[in-house]
């Protein structure tokens, strides 16, 4: 059954207010309700065909609270991130519209922030970006003119002020949860917790971290962020994700920017009869050991090309505790029912 | 000349690897540095009356200068004209690939090298190890506003001489 809170009158239009929300998202609810939420990722497509998203989507629908729509994710380039949003929206879908600071500087990302509100963004994330080498321009300017912290900043300005950065006035602000990322994993690791805080301090109000292979650097990663009482100022998913081979493992660990994975993971995987359902299995197990670390609010699953296997790793791991996140035919079963209530 | 020498200073990106050991030398030695800048701070403070006379203004290209031939010896600096050093434990950011001044992304690698030029150490790793030489880890957290690209190639010494220090 779906909460009441999460359905409105129609699918596309924002829900109604609530108090002390600053969005009128699905997501936002979900984690202020308490629930362990999962969002998940989609790539979006090398093509200007809308069918495309809903292909992709279509092998989870019903499974995550949030589908992030990446901002040309790796420096490749996809179809924009507000684009998919608006065209999940349309759907009746809550994205997560993701902005990095490699493509855009002050001026158009302010403009975009305002173009998203107005097309029923309720959440988007910001980032930094990969640097352009990684991605197939490696000769483009890399822009870079804000970074994550300073963009966190310009968001919630212009939504809790009403300004632009140079201060003039915005007639209606952008309604959005603002959220940012972070790597637990990366060097200096000493120093993440205190980049969490300063993404608190900036704006950020729900983190999505890097993928986690590694629990126990996660674990600890945790434990300094309660002593500054982070968990309770913010809304923190793990990120996770199947990895389909040891090759494939051992790729990602070369060629995508920081994504830690040991190389106990690699062997196990490496060592299983079918390494796939194996990748399947350790993400599973991982999801269940990090549910259980105090102030993991859920998690955020990116599963590059195995879009299909979301839902399974959602249903084995058990983490919706039998609740149901919000999909197109549950909305007209419930109106369907309410008619006939009604009538 | 041999034809490719004509080429050898064209199309090639400046990177920050020539100079490289004597910066990673400055973060070592962060804290006496720090002590060293915190007294010539002071002064610049002293001479601000008589730099006031000169006029600031004619005092901008001779002193951004000197500034650029010291600090780039010494840190690499880019010259952004909004110094933060004091407040990234000498480690410059603007050598970081992305300009990011308020902390490491989150492509370091794991041998705490960049995840553009993966020959060069990051410079928040060494941010990170110059503060906690220079006890000032706590600073690390300010939240740096984003640069004013006006500003770039300016003295931040007259800047911090007229009280105005950026970090």
């Amino acid at each position: 059954m779906l909460h009441p809170d999460d359905v409105g009158p129609v699918p596309w239009a924002p829900l109604h207010p609530l108090p002390g929300h600053v969005s009128r998202g699905r997501l936002e609810r979900v984690l202020r309700r308490g629930e362990f939420a999962v969002t998940a990722e989609i790539n979006p497509p090398d093509s200007a065909d809308p069918d495309e998203i809903e292909q992709r989507i279509k092998p989870f629908e019903g499974w995550v609270d949030a589908i992030n729509a990446t901002d040309g994710s790796g420096a490749h380039c996809h179809m924009s991130s507000i684009a998919v949003s608006a065209l999940l929206i349309r759907m009746g879908y809550s994205p997560v519209t993701q902005i990095a600071c490699r493509d855009h500087n002050r001026i158009a990302i302010q403009g975009n922030v305002l173009g998203a509100a107005a097309l029923g963004v309720a959440n988007i994330l910001c980032l930094t970006g990969d640097g352009v080498q990684a991605g197939d321009h490696p000769e483009a300017k890399p822009v870079f003119d804000l970074d994550s912290l300073s963009l966190l900043q310009t968001i919630r300005m212009m939504r809790d002020e009403g300004r632009f950065l140079s201060g003039r006035p915005i007639t209606g602000p952008p309604q959005v949860f603002i959220g940012a990322a972070e790597n637990p994993f990366a060097p200096p690791r000493d120093f993440r917790p205190l980049r969490l805080a300063k993404k608190i301090a900036a704006g950020a109000q729900f983190i999505q971290t890097q993928y986690c292979y590694d629990v126990p650097v996660l674990a600890r990663f945790m434990a300094r962020a309660r002593d500054f009482g982070l968990h309770e100022q913010c809304f923190i998913l793990a990120g996770v994700g199947p990895l389909a081979s040891a090759r494939a493992a051992r790729w990602i660990r070369g060629n995508v920017p920081g994504v830690h994975i040991p190389d106990a993971v690699i062997a196990r995987i490496e060592g299983a009869r079918s390494q796939r359902a194996e990748g399947k299995r350790v993400c599973i197990d991982i999801i269940q050991e990090l549910r259980e670390i105090p102030g993991i609010a859920g998690i955020h699953l990116m599963a590059y090309k195995q879009e299909e296997s979301i839902a399974e790793i959602v249903h084995e791991s058990g983490v919706l505790r039998g609740r149901t996140p919000w999909r197109r035919d549950l909305v007209a079963r419930m109106q369907a029912v309410e008619t006939q209530g009604a009538t | 000349m041999r034809p490719e020498d004509a080429f050898a200073h064209t199309g090639v990106a400046r990177r920050p690897l020539p100079r490289r050991s004597l910066r990673l030398w400055s973060v070592r030695h962060a804290r006496g540095l720090e002590a060293f800048y915190r007294r010539f701070e002071r002064a610049l403070r002293a001479l601000d009356p008589l730099f006031a006379r000169i006029g600031h203004a004619r005092l901008e290209r001779p002193v951004a200068s000197v500034e650029h031939v010291v600090k780039a010896t010494l840190f690499d600096c880019r010259m952004c004209g909004q110094c933060v050093l004091s407040a990234t434990g000498l480690s410059c950011p603007m050598n970081c690939p992305k300009g990011l001044r308020n902390g490491p992304c989150g492509g370091v690698r794991d041998d705490g090298h960049c995840e553009v030029h993966p020959a060069m150490p990051c410079v928040w790793v060494q941010a990170y190890a110059g503060a906690e030489r220079m006890g000032t880890v706590a600073r690390l957290g300010t939240v740096q506003p984003p640069l004013d690209h006006r500003r770039a190639g300016r003295s931040s010494w007259l800047q911090a001489a007229q009280g105005h220090a950026a970090s």
